[in-house]
């Protein structure tokens, strides 16, 4: 059995300890505040704290909150607490100074890590952002491209205003999903028992007027991932065109552009200026054109925007022809993922417009089962035919 | 009572507990904490309040949440068709508009729901707020505020302060993910599929009469089914039902008739696809495998 660990002679206390602890499951991933740290302490109070095994059970059930942290809190239990009979001093918060503090050099800071890619002396697989020939292996679709193209020569005004409208009828064709919950409404399907007591005890206890109630309409949000890659570059123009239209038209939509990695574009688009919002969109999407990474756009997505926006009135639409360059389980491992917020997934792809088109590309086939609607489109007259198709959702 | 002794009188009720269950069980009573119960359906998440409440010796409130669950359904809700009456007769006997607005708006006429229930007992109940991850997130966090405050407003009748404070434990399936506010407002337990040994003592305490062979039988093949590709795994209640099925066809072993062990197949498989996952050979095999 491994050994508990031994602390420094000159060590404040348990409630020192217990920080280290905290800071050290917080360098781990783990979210806790500084209220959990005093809820462990009372917990240690409550049980055999000299027990190993009882004190790794409470800490567990108070600072774990889902499956994954359970399963990896024994493993970070016994690294601190059961180090081999080691003297740990540096666990002591004040005996381990921020290096962000005082040193200011980003590298120093990341060190070894930092090395994965962009640097000089170490050529990579070729998997990086700005490598041309780090191995001499140069796949086309693998490396992003990192010529600037002006969006506005793809993407014309008329176009956006053709596709705000259809924007509109789209987001209009969500918005009927019914809540449950019912609300006082003009003409309502239920008598609003609440209301009429109220208002009865005017009239003496005779209900005049019988308020309603009804299932209001609760508006879907649009979040859209569009791919960017080179392979999606003749589809290009209408999606963004439509990404621009739908930010225009609707307030609480959400956009995103990928292609090796993940870029916000919402507040580029709702630029007031169609075409200074374009502008915008050229200087984020650098490396337009370049290579896909669905897999690794998708899972970052859902581990960080996906968090905080995507929930149970949700749709998210995804713009891709599924050519990815990572492994197809990225893909739906992420799907998996975003699917767990309740949220309604859409996948256009422009080549299932083509005859005898199967999902055939390995990402585009795992995909599949976590869609709630798979569609062509790639034209505006498509996007707009989507319309009776959503509703339906 | 420490955590070991709350095992043991849960084990005595009938509810095999992990080490870590109990643990978060007995620091969710001591610190006064909710707890928030996980694991896939089928593994007694529910069945941990009931109990719970039988060791307790308490009463069990139950809340099911669902999708659009709203404060009339979890909370309070006036009898509306008796107050009416109640003004109508009220008038008839010449009673006035003040004192007939106290006596609609008591609490002669009003309804409990579950939450409000479970703040005014006298002796603590266990409130279970079952598959919490199916109501709305509006609703998480109206029932956030109830965790932490422990008191209801009616707005005609002022705020009603918890008698006792009830043990709360909230059970969720993945429907969707929780905040990460109600998270951290609980004490967290993940129930997983129990091991072999907790299973086998699961099946024994249920069914006592039942055989050492069959019961060592029965579980290993349930826990080699749950190893399988399914869509969705047999948790303890389907083994349960799978051993009494057995019992019921006075099978001794599970090897000894195909037929019989396809037929009964049916309380573990509960849909079409993983009934053509498990034809009857591969069950076949993982039984003779179990023997």
């Amino acid at each position: 059995m491994t050994r508990v660990t031994k602390f420094a002679a000159r060590d404040p206390g348990p409630a020192a300890r217990m920080a280290g602890f905290v800071a050290h499951l917080r360098d781990n991933g783990l979210r806790l505040g500084v209220g959990e740290t005093g809820l462990a302490l009372q917990a240690l109070a409550q049980i055999n704290a000299a027990n190993p095994n009882d004190a790794r059970r409470a800490l567990k059930s108070v600072f774990t909150g889902c499956a994954e942290e359970a399963a990896q809190f024994d493993g970070l239990f016994n690294s601190f607490w059961m180090n081999g009979g080691r003297v740990k001093t540096r666990m002591m918060p004040t005996a381990t100074p921020s290096q962000s503090d005082n040193i200011q050099s980003t590298r120093e800071a990341r060190g070894e890590t930092s090395g994965s890619s962009g640097d000089i002396s170490t050529p990579d697989g070729g998997t990086g952002e700005a490598e041309s020939d780090g191995e001499g292996k140069l796949v086309a679709t693998d490396v992003a491209n990192l010529f600037k193209k002006d969006l506005r020569d793809l993407v014309q005004p008329e176009d956006i205003a053709e596709a705000e409208q259809i924007a509109l009828r789209l987001g209009a064709a969500l918005r009927d999903r019914r809540s449950r919950r019912r609300k006082a409404a003009r003409k309502g399907d239920q008598i609003h028992f609440r209301k009429v007591m109220r208002q009865s005890l005017a009239t003496g206890g005779e209900p005049f007027t019988l308020p309603k109630r009804q299932r209001p309409d609760r508006t879907l949000r649009i979040t859209a991932i569009c791919d960017v890659s080179g392979s999606m570059t003749v589809y290009s123009r209408i999606f963004l065109a439509f990404l621009a239209g739908l930010m225009r038209a609707d307030a609480r939509a959400d956009a995103y552009l990928f292609h090796t990695r993940l870029v916000r574009i919402t507040e580029a688009l709702r630029d007031k200026d169609a075409l200074r919002a374009l502008a915008r969109l050229s200087l984020l999407a650098d490396g337009f054109a370049g290579g896909s990474r669905i897999g690794d756009s998708l899972d970052s997505f859902a581990a960080t925007y996906g968090r905080r926006f995507v929930d149970n009135r949700t749709v998210v639409m995804i713009l891709s022809d599924g050519y990815d360059t990572g492994a197809p389980e990225r893909i739906s491992d992420a799907l998996v993922r975003l699917k767990q917020r309740g949220c309604k997934i859409i996948w256009l792809n422009p080549l299932k417009g083509w005859d005898g088109y199967a999902p055939t590309a390995r990402a585009m086939a795992g995909a599949l089962p976590h869609l709630d609607l798979f569609r062509a489109a790639n034209t505006l007259d498509d996007l707009a035919a989507l319309e009776t198709e959503l509703a339906r959702l | 009572m420490t955590w070991t002794t709350l095992q043991t009188a849960m084990a005595e009720q009938g509810y095999i507990a992990s080490g870590d269950l109990a643990m978060a069980l007995h620091l969710s009573l001591s610190l006064g904490r909710p707890l928030l119960l996980e694991g896939a359906a089928g593994v007694g998440k529910t069945e941990v309040a009931r109990v719970l409440a039988a060791v307790q010796d308490t009463q069990l409130i139950r809340l099911q949440c669902y999708e659009g669950l709203d404060a009339a359904q979890a909370i309070y809700e006036w009898n509306y068709q008796r107050q009416l009456l109640a003004i109508r007769a009220a008038s008839e006997d010449g009673e006035t508009g003040k004192t007939v607005e106290a006596r609609i708006f008591s609490d002669e006429f009003l309804l409990e729901r579950p939450l409000l229930k479970a703040i005014r007992q006298d002796k603590a109940p266990v409130l279970l707020i079952d598959e919490i991850d199916r109501a709305d997130e509006e609703f998480e966090a109206y029932l956030l505020e109830i965790l932490s405050e422990f008191q209801v407003t009616i707005p005609e009748m002022g705020t009603i302060s918890a008698t006792t404070r009830p043990m709360v434990i909230l059970t969720a399936n993945g429907t969707r993910d929780l905040s990460d506010a109600l998270r951290r407002r609980c004490l967290y337990a993940h129930v997983p599929y129990p091991d072999l040994e907790t299973e086998l003592s699961i099946l024994v305490t249920r069914y006592p009469d039942i055989t050492d062979r069959l019961c060592a039988q029965i579980v290993a093949f349930v826990q080699s089914l749950r190893k399988q590709e399914l869509e969705k795994k047999p948790g303890i209640a389907e083994m349960l039902d799978f051993a009494a099925a057995l019992m019921g066809l006075g099978v001794a072993d599970l090897t000894e008739d195909p037929a019989i062990l396809h037929a009964t197949l049916a309380t573990l498989l509960k849909t079409q696809r993983d009934r053509d996952a498990i034809p009857t050979e591969i069950a076949q095999r993982l039984a003779g495998k179990a023997a």
